[in-house]
């Protein structure tokens, strides 16, 4: 479970993130809608405490961030924005590398890697190396490293970004397959179709602050239509930035 | 301790796989710079040495006024030759390194007793034939002594009377501080070798990650940024002292094929200096590699990186063109400043000088303290948040 709570960060007069909360909980899918440059990424940065908010608190499974920050990422698998490879090695070594930075025993590594590798379907480009990889091999191996430690939290920043429509469709095939094994599922959007198919929550972020946290039912609700997508843009205010 | 290991084991397998990588640490560092090196000096010792022994052509206007003269510069090795047409223009544009010029007044003024004139023809500039110049006035000055003692003694005097003072040169150098000066540069292109061994990891392991855009996801690891900054410092180490130790083995082998021991000099190179060279180097190469880091950190991309260290690699060069410059007398201090320390315990064990094993120890811990204020400093900037965002 994770929870954020009056999230601040500001760079210079710029306020990114102003007054963000929101819990996501666990066997859920959450996502996180917002249009480009609504504090997305920034707010998932302070999440698995790449940055410290200016103020605000993030407890993931009651652990305080900003307290025990390792003990904090070792419960997040992440597959951040910036999802760069090493690509003079191979898939697997990319997987295995992070299995030990989390000082997983190379049993449980080649365990849980083989398992990743059937369930991202991925076999066929493991023993590759990373080079010249197209966009859906590079997300696939990005997030077997990620969730290579077996996390409780699972958060990906616009993991279907650059896919084409058969990857994409099979990543939402994944995400709801670790939803289905009781992970707590966070990711973060600008297509307002794929938060709307996948999600059991939705929370919208529009210029650093959430404008709605609800289930896509009450959202339609809440906003008096039938039209989710119309529902995202009236609690908004503009569709600028997002995506259908 | 595992992280470090592990980071450290990731950076060196990675590397290895570069090709580019791997032959400017294992060729182009320890190779050129020897390589270069021995070339050079081996070409101008040949030369000079070549010109000792080989007869001095020695081309000559008006021979016949003197031929005596003649005969004694034969005797001691000279080649008469004619002399060409222009000799002053052969001179310019270095058709002769010289020529001997006898004026048909020589024979009159030879006969009265009066200072009989020769001349030498030139190019000051052309250093090059300074060696025949000098050789050649030698060999006057030596036929025209011999002349003048044979005309005192035929006076009844005795030939002392002509030398009141007699200089005798006594060098103190010994043959391992001439070849010592030779190599002055030495020192500086085993920094150099190190330096470049470990460029490319300080600029792969953190402009490089951030430009592939794998520096946030590796950070977000659980793992202490330090421990991260530390394997890859030292892999990047490593690197740089293999580039060093094959750089030392490189001299070790080019120094046999010097040779130092026709001009009188002998190098120490043996394994007691390349042991105390690495020891007094093991911490400069940790400082540099942390230097290079820090330097990469602040870089936006791997271009911008390379920018920054190539400038850094012109700071070691100082102190070896301060000591080549200005010969100090070696004091104590400066074996506890990183660099010149170095300089200054390589030469000295080169050229066979004593160095105490204080002062190994000194230049060891002093420049450990200054490596581990740079690595502190490092540590610093890696902490920093804006480090791992790419964009």
């Amino acid at each position: 479970m994770i929870e954020l709570k009056d999230l601040h960060k500001a760079f210079g007069a710029v306020k990114a993130v102003d007054g963000v909360s929101f819990t996501a909980r666990d066997g859920e899918i959450t996502g996180l809608l917002g249009p480009n440059g609504a504090g997305k990424t920034t707010t998932l940065r302070m999440l698995y405490t790449l940055m410290k908010p200016d103020s605000g608190q993030v407890l993931v499974d009651g652990i305080d961030a900003a307290a025990d920050p390792a003990a904090v990422r070792r419960r997040l698998g992440v597959l951040p924005d910036a999802r760069g490879l090493y690509k003079r090695l191979t898939s697997r070594e990319n997987i295995d590398y992070f299995g030990r930075l989390h000082g997983m025993d190379e049993a449980a590594i080649a365990e849980r890697r083989e398992a990743l590798i059937k369930a991202l379907e991925m076999a066929d480009i493991a023993d590759r190396r990373t080079e010249g990889f197209s966009q859906g091999q590079r997300v696939k191996t990005a997030i077997a490293r990620a969730l290579i430690h077996d996390p409780k939290n699972c958060i990906l920043d616009e993991p279907t970004n650059g896919l084409d429509v058969m990857a994409t469709r099979a990543m939402r095939d994944f995400l709801r397959h670790l939803r289905d094994e009781g992970r707590c599922v966070l990711f973060s959007s600008h297509i307002m179709q794929e938060v709307g198919a996948l999600c059991d929550r939705i929370v919208v972020i529009a210029r650093g602050r959430v404008v709605a946290d609800a289930s896509p039912e009450a959202l339609r609700a809440q906003a008096g239509t039938h039209n989710l997508e119309d529902a995202f843009v009236k609690v908004i205010g503009s569709a600028e930035g997002l995506a259908a | 301790m595992k992280s470090i290991l592990t980071v450290f084991l990731k950076e060196v397998r990675e590397n290895l796989r570069d090709r580019r990588t791997v032959l400017n640490t294992l060729l182009t560092g320890p190779l050129m710079a020897p390589l270069m090196f021995v070339l050079i000096i081996n070409a101008v010792i040949s030369r000079e040495l070549d010109k000792a022994e080989k007869p001095l052509p020695v081309p000559v206007i008006g021979a016949e006024h003197a031929p005596n003269l003649i005969e004694a510069l034969k005797q001691q090795g000279a080649q008469i030759k004619d002399a060409p047409a222009d000799p002053e223009r052969a001179v310019r544009e270095q058709d002769a390194d010289l020529v001997l010029k006898i004026p048909a007044s020589y024979a009159e003024a030879w006969r009265k007793g009066e200072p009989a004139q020769v001349e030498l023809i030139f190019d000051q500039s052309q250093r090059d034939a300074s060696g025949s110049v000098a050789r050649l006035r030698g060999m006057l000055e030596s036929y025209g002594q011999r002349t003048a003692t044979m005309r005192v003694v035929a006076r009844g005097l005795s030939p002392t009377l002509m030398k009141p003072v007699v200089v005798a040169s006594r060098d103190q150098s010994t043959a391992q501080a001439r070849g010592g000066m030779m190599f002055a540069m030495l020192p500086y292109f085993f920094i150099l070798g190190a330096f470049i061994g470990g460029m490319a990891l300080a600029i792969d392991t953190t402009a490089g990650e951030r430009e592939r855009q794998s520096l946030e996801p590796l950070f977000a690891n659980p793992v202490p940024r330090s421990q991260i900054l530390l394997g890859k410092l030292g892999a990047t180490t490593s690197f740089a002292f293999t580039t060093l130790v094959l750089s030392i083995l490189a001299f070790s082998v080019a120094a046999l094929f010097l040779p130092t021991g026709k001009l009188g000099m002998s190098l120490q190179i043996g394994p007691r200096f390349a042991l105390l060279t690495l020891i007094v180097m093991l911490p400069l190469v940790f400082l540099l590699a942390s230097l290079q880091t820090l330097a990469a950190a602040f870089a936006k991309s791997y271009r911008e990186a390379q920018t920054y260290l190539s400038l850094l690699m012109f700071v070691p060069i100082i102190p070896t063109l301060m000591m080549s410059l200005f010969p100090f007398k070696t004091q104590t201090w400066m074996y506890a400043v990183p660099l010149v320390g170095q300089q200054v315990t390589i030469t000295r064990l080169m050229r066979g000088d004593p160095v105490a094993m204080t002062e190994i120890a000194l230049c060891f811990v002093a420049t450990t303290a200054v490596a581990i204020l740079v690595y502190l400093v490092t540590a610093r900037v890696y902490r920093s948040e804006r480090l791992a965002i790419s964009a």
